[in-house]
């Protein structure tokens, strides 16, 4: 018996991360910040890995669309204020609306946008975005996609060292927690009611922000404030304090 | 330049009857019909073009007769035409219809001919595939078109279907040759017979300077165009591109490896031509002859100026399962349709991919050269696969209409994208077309305090606004303005509202 509980665990955790490497991926552990100390606490490097799979699907298919796609947005805005190159954005529909994401900071001049009628083209530009030095990284915006497909993301990705980012916009919500997944995390956004404090005007979006799976971390909600104004994601404010407790 | 003539044009299009029975096509002018064109057999009957039905009928009872459908004979020679330029990017058709029936077509075969091995195999490998579509034809190959043009018909040996003659010898091929050989009107050579003049050497032997004056100016035009001395001005079917390579095959090709294999040889080919003219292609063709004498054709776009073989290579790889090479190809053609200047500076430059100064000036969007050559890669490979259009950037419009707001650039710009203008909050999700929803409790001047969507009933808690866009009243469309709100729900959903002429609908879905 040699060292502390804690550290014997952060040994055994760094092993099974090595196994469960595909062969010949590499892995340089680079991570990205979600801009709230609280939730990147909770992730096991201390933010998103970048070389990976991250899921995000609304709550309810149609109603959350709007949250699920902010946080999307905000994925996308981190990634590129920490990377060089340009994301390549591929979707069904083009109904994204371009002004909205300028203004979270997303630089349009930066998003390449494809639209594919097809799911299969859709899966292929993606793995061909992965494939290509020149991008940050790539999104696409799915209505759901098999663990075959995603497992081919996930492997290409890992290869590539490149996030991707995948929107399921009609995946059943409630099943995310139980269905096995290649991803590296998987998020499921819906909406909360803002601060009551405002009577007349429409405040800050809240969003109740699950974690549904990490790999090698574990599930966790958090209620957090989005700014669409700035982009910037805080916990929100009368639950702060629970939250932070949780953590610790 | 060959002169390729097929006299018996629209009768063989046909290709109805044997060869042996007298057959025609007549024309209805007037209440009468009037024959247009005879076969061999019709002909040595005694029947010519410009008979009555009737009279030819008497003359020869056994005749075969079917209604000319000039439309027809155009799509058909259009056809041959195609086919025709597996030897040369350069055709044009000659008149049609010609009276008799006859049609021909020009080739301009300057740089074309040694890949067929010389001139006098390319006429024999014309002549010999025309026979294969059932057209007898005849060809005269000279250095200009009038000279060709009077060879292919008047000029070839009995017995023989062509006729080439040396660079610089018209004047001594023509001179025996009649006078209806220069393109001149039958009245025109009607009255020069009368004067005593018959061959082209007639005319020859006049002093140069009174032909104009004494015979009128387009006897003297057609003489020195035939010549040489005048230029003739025709134009090919389709404009020749830039800069085009090709192979010819001696024996059909039609194994896929082959065909990979060849296409590869013509991308390096046309790579070394740009270089040399200092050029890059954003627009490519890649014609399929085949043998039976279909062909297919295969365009491609670039998202910028190139000419990397290994670029180009990926690009038609993507597309091999599209080639079709059918029982095989004799020929085929790899053409840049569209060129931009592209110095050998621009592909070595190692901060922006062609120089281009109007690129958003983003620094940490400045790729250094093998990322902007993937870019272009992947976008060019995408584009392919997705369909023209379906890659591109965001760019702002000046409108206050949300739907109009947004306009698609190419994904390499070449101008500057312009700033988003700061305006109310706008959402993330625009629906294509707004959708209408049932106001349950509208109030009389704002936000509705309750409103079904997509058949669920939403209570609104905040609301903000209104925010009036007008319609713009140049364009098509309502022009009542619209009055925007932000809403938010019980849930925290939050919705991009309108009323317009007191309809509501829902444009769009916040974050």
């Amino acid at each position: 018996m040699t060292g502390s509980e804690p550290e014997n665990l952060e040994v055994l955790r760094a092993h099974i991360r090595r196994l469960e490497q595909s062969g010949g991926a590499r892995r340089d552990g680079a991570t990205l910040s979600l801009g709230a100390a609280a939730l990147d606490r909770r992730l096991p490097g201390g933010g998103l890995p970048l070389a990976g799979l991250h899921e995000v699907r609304p709550a309810h298919p149609e109603l959350d669309d709007g949250p699920a796609t902010g946080f999307l947005l905000l994925l996308a805005a981190r990634l590129l204020a920490a990377r060089a190159g340009r994301l390549l954005w591929v979707s069904r529909a083009d109904d994204l609306h371009a002004p909205a994401a300028a203004v979270v900071g997303l630089s349009t001049a930066r998003l390449l946008r494809a639209c594919a009628a097809r799911r299969e083209d859709l899966l292929w530009a993606l793995e061909q975005g992965l494939d290509c030095p020149a991008l940050a990284g790539v999104v696409g915006e799915v209505d759901a996609v098999d663990a075959v497909a995603a497992r081919r993301l996930q492997l290409a990705a890992e290869k590539a060292g490149r996030p991707c980012f995948l929107l399921q916009r009609s995946a059943a919500g409630t099943q995310g927690r139980l269905a096995g997944s290649p991803a590296l995390t998987r998020w499921q956004v819906a909406a909360l009611p803002s601060d009551p404090g405002l009577p007349d005007l429409v405040g800050r979006a809240c969003w109740q922000l699950d974690l549904l799976r990490c790999r090698g971390g574990r599930p966790a909600s958090f209620e957090v404030e989005w700014d669409d104004a700035t982009g910037d994601l805080a916990l929100a404010a009368p639950l702060r304090d629970r939250a932070a407790a949780g953590v610790a | 330049m060959i002169s390729l003539w097929l006299p018996r044009f629209a009768i063989e299009r046909r290709r109805a009857s044997p060869e042996s029975a007298p057959f025609a096509l007549f024309q209805r002018e007037g209440g009468r019909e009037l024959l247009f064109a005879v076969n061999a057999a019709a002909e040595a009957g005694g029947l010519l073009p410009g008979m009555t039905l009737s009279q030819a009928r008497a003359l020869c009872p056994t005749l075969g007769s079917e209604e000319a459908a000039p439309q027809q004979d155009k799509a058909a020679l259009a056809r041959l035409a195609d086919w025709a330029e597996r030897f040369t990017p350069w055709v044009a058709l000659d008149g049609l219809p010609e009276p008799g029936g006859g049609a021909g077509l020009w080739l301009d075969i300057t740089g074309c001919a040694h890949l067929f091995g010389g001139e006098e195999a390319l006429l024999r490998a014309l002549l010999a595939g025309c026979r294969q579509q059932g057209y007898a034809g005849r060809a005269g190959l000279a250095d200009t078109p009038g000279a060709a043009w009077a060879l292919a018909r008047h000029g070839c040996e009995p017995g023989s279907n062509r006729r080439r003659i040396e660079a610089g010898a018209q004047r001594e091929a023509l001179a025996p040759l009649p006078l209806a050989a220069l393109r001149l009107p039958a009245g025109k050579v009607e009255l020069l017979a009368r004067l005593g003049l018959l061959r082209i050497g007639d005319l020859l032997a006049l002093p140069p300077a009174s032909l104009t004056t004494r015979l009128g100016p387009e006897v003297a035009a057609r003489l020195r165009q035939a010549l040489g001395e005048k230029g003739e001005p025709l134009s090919p079917r389709r404009p020749a591109p830039p800069q085009e390579v090709r192979l010819a095959f001696g024996e059909p090709l039609a194994a896929a490896e082959d065909l990979a294999r060849a296409v590869d040889c013509l991308i390096g080919r046309l790579c070394c031509r740009l270089e040399t003219a200092g050029q890059g292609v954003r627009h490519l063709r890649l014609t399929l002859f085949r043998a039976e004498g279909s062909r297919q054709e295969l365009e491609l776009a670039t998202s910028r100026a190139t000419r990397e073989p290994a670029h180009l290579a990926r690009l038609f790889a993507q597309q091999r399962e599209r080639l079709q090479p059918g029982f095989g190809l004799d020929a085929l053609a790899l053409a840049a349709c569209v060129v931009e200047s592209l110095s050998a500076l621009q592909m070595s430059l190692v901060a922006e991919p062609s120089g281009q100064a109007g690129r958003p000036a983003d620094p940490a969007a400045a790729a250094s050269e093998p990322d902007a050559a993937a870019l272009a890669l992947l976008i060019d490979r995408l584009t392919l696969r997705l369909g023209a259009g379906a890659v591109g950037c965001q760019a702002p419009r000046q409108s206050h209409l949300p739907e109009r707001a947004v306009t698609r650039l190419p994904a390499l710009p070449t101008r500057r994208a312009g700033q988003w203008c700061p305006a109310p909050p706008r959402p993330l999700r625009l629906l294509a077309r707004p959708e209408p929803v049932e106001v349950l409790a509208p109030m009389a001047e704002g936000a509705p305090t309750r409103f079904r969507w997509r058949r669920r009933l939403h209570r609104v808690t905040h609301a903000e606004g209104p925010e009036r866009l007008s319609a713009e009243w140049w364009r098509d469309g309502p022009i009542d303005s619209r009055d925007y709100f932000r809403i938010e729900d019980q849930d925290g959903r939050r919705f991009w509202l309108y009323c317009q002429a007191e309809r509501w609908f829902l444009h769009g879905l916040f974050g």
